[in-house]
């Protein structure tokens, strides 16, 4: 065979080449193809410009009552959410101390951003998580060092989401591993005990679950035996959480070519070392995708936990928008508790892109 | 250690295993001595590969006595990880460990199992690289290299621990033919070293080589052994000689 030489190279069609070519091939490659792309502008024309006229161009932003807003905007009343934003992010802790919650959210902020970086992923960083829990204890419940004491009954807002959330993951995750492992054990008890584990708790609703961790289960504590609504619902979650990923965990145990657990075998690496060092590794790998898409939807279900009376995020703003002074915003605010969950979960989904692509190690084999 | 003496380092006695109803290995008996290389052929589903996976526990026998370097298998697992350590395998696909670079798949087992220094480790990984001549892919992925390749790194992998028997399953069926003989060299030039091998394999060409002695195996029995040039210059059993015709064109 002899390489192609300059003249047997034929350019292709123009049509084919450029943006003329793109249009032709995504937008309008046949009749119905053709068709769609005509209804898919019109439905933006009629949406997207309306939106923004509301949201933006005839939108108020300050004004100093809610009925000067009322009149002033042909749009949105953003200064609603001004007005209200402290008790949107902090709920109902003591208004002269909104700055321990927001120095509690901007270290959490903090340390899941130095969480990212490969670089800290030593032992010291879980040494800088209890450094850094313990002071998110501290500024929250107070008591110490001439701090005033709120009790957990008054914390809410942000703060309360990334603590559900936070805790929620960082503790059912290691959980989740176990139980994977566990289900493909081949000791039997161990293995009955967490099918039916999982499959009890991912059979229940969230709601359910937390619900009886606030309601019944006080009832079947002895009298004088009582810990706090916001742990038990902590707990709730956690143990919610780890049943859903647990199956995601396994589903990349599973995933894994059995050569390489025989290769780790036949090396005499014991269970600990074979799981630890080539298992796992390559197991969670694989299921980064579903991992990130469940924690996001364990963030977002920490929301849940207004059933019970505890103020997170969404429940602060339901407070505040009952307030007869600034009545009817409902919009703007829940637009505006949107964007703070959206920007959380869209940083989870591109850092769960960009890690993938880094630990890629090429083809697999 | 047991095996210095003249005993065999392998000793398979009345060895039976089924999957379920189906019986793979009947009544195998083995006896390896020390530096003795013992091609095992026969037709596919005949149990050659389960035989010499039961020897380091990747099987389980379910009748018989199997004691490898003086070490009796059981369910012990104390037992199966120092057979284990003493124990290589290569295998049809490799297994090398693809997060790994080829340094650290190397280094891995000697580290954690054998408890060596880091820096010794890999001084003496980098000495394997070269005996099986690709030094220069140290620290490359896996998946970057020729299945060829891959497949030296696998068999340096196991020397890596030192090993006192060394099991090849069918190590050249998964690669392509002008890669064959890359890693036949290798085995041919560890079997001049001395060291013990038992090889799942139909190359012919390297059982006339190195082999002491070659095994077939049909219908999960030993069916026939004998010196390689006697084995094939005048097979006994009509079997042996209907694989001999299929193979050996």
């Amino acid at each position: 065979m002899t390489a192609p030489t300059a003249t047997t190279e034929l350019k292709p069609p123009a049509l084919s080449q450029g943006w003329l070519g793109w249009a032709r091939e995504n937008l309008f490659a046949g009749p119905l193809n053709t068709l769609l792309t005509i209804l898919t502008v019109w439905l933006l024309l009629a949406t997207v410009p309306a939106f923004i006229d509301w949201a933006l161009l005839k939108a108020v932003w300050s004004a100093p009552t809610a009925s000067v807003c009322r009149e002033a905007a042909g749009g949105a009343c953003w200064a609603f959410v001004y007005e209200k934003h402290r008790l949107i992010l902090f709920g109902l802790y003591p208004f002269e101390e909104h700055w321990r919650p927001m120095l509690v959210v901007v270290i959490f902020l903090a340390m899941i951003g130095l969480s990212c970086l490969r670089r800290f992923w030593t032992p010291w960083l879980a040494l800088y998580w209890i450094v850094a829990l313990t002071a998110v204890g501290i500024l929250m419940w107070g008591g110490v060092l001439g701090l005033t004491y709120v009790e957990n009954e008054r914390w809410g807002g942000l703060p309360l989401t990334l603590i559900l959330s936070v805790f929620g993951i960082a503790f059912a995750f290691p959980l989740s591993i176990l139980l994977a492992l566990g289900r493909r054990s081949n000791m039997p008890a161990i293995k009955a005990l967490c099918v039916i584990y999982i499959e009890l708790i991912r059979g229940v609703p969230l709601i359910s679950l937390l619900f009886m961790a606030s309601v019944m289960l006080p009832l079947f504590l002895p009298t004088g035996v009582n810990f706090d609504k916001l742990l038990r619902a902590q707990i709730a979650i956690i143990l919610f959480a780890a049943a859903y990923l647990a199956e995601v965990v396994r589903g990349g145990l599973q995933a894994l070519p059995k050569g390489q657990y025989e290769a780790a075998d036949a090396l005499g690496l014991s269970y600990w070392q074979k799981t630890g060092l080539i298992i796992l590794p390559q197991a969670l790998k694989l299921v980064i995708p579903p991992l990130v898409n469940t924690f996001i939807g364990i963030f977002k279900d920490t929301s849940l936990v207004v059933i019970i009376g505890l103020f997170d995020l969404l429940n602060s703003l339901k407070a505040s928008l009952v307030d007869p002074a600034w009545p009817g915003f409902s919009a703007e605010g829940y637009i505006a508790v949107s964007l703070i969950y959206f920007a959380l979960c869209y940083f989870m989904s591109k850092y769960s892109q960009a890690l993938e692509a880094r630990l890629a190690t090429g083809h697999k084999r | 250690m047991a095996s210095d003496g003249a005993g065999p380092v392998i000793q398979m006695r009345n060895v039976n295993k089924w999957y379920g109803q189906f019986h793979v290995l009947k009544n195998i008996n083995l006896q390896v001595s020390k530096g003795e290389r013992i091609v095992i052929c026969g037709p596919s589903g005949s149990g050659k590969s389960t035989m010499i996976r039961c020897l380091n526990r990747l099987e389980e026998h379910q009748a018989g006595d199997i004691a490898v370097d003086g070490i009796q298998l059981t369910n012990d697992l104390k037992n199966i990880e120092k057979i284990r350590r003493e124990v290589g395998m290569v295998f049809q696909h490799f297994n090398l460990f693809p997060h790994l670079t080829v340094l650290e798949n190397l280094t891995l087992a000697p580290i954690w199992v054998r408890k060596v220094p880091k820096a010794e480790a890999e001084a003496s990984a980098m000495t394997y690289l070269e005996r099986v001549r690709i030094p220069e892919q140290a620290n490359k992925y896996p998946g970057q290299l020729s299945g060829g390749q891959q497949q030296r790194v696998a068999i340096a992998r196991s020397l890596c621990m030192n090993p006192k028997i060394m099991l090849f399953d069918e190590p050249t069926s998964a690669l392509d033919p002008e890669m064959v003989k890359e890693v036949l060299d290798v085995m041919i030039s560890l079997a001049e070293t001395g060291m013990t091998m038992l090889c799942v394999t139909h190359e012919m060409g390297f059982a006339r080589q190195v082999a002491n002695r070659v095994i077939f195996m049909d219908y999960g029995e030993i069916i026939e052994q004998n010196k390689p040039e006697e084995f094939f210059r005048n097979p006994q059993n009509d079997r042996t000689k209907l694989f001999l015709s299929q193979i050996l064109h």
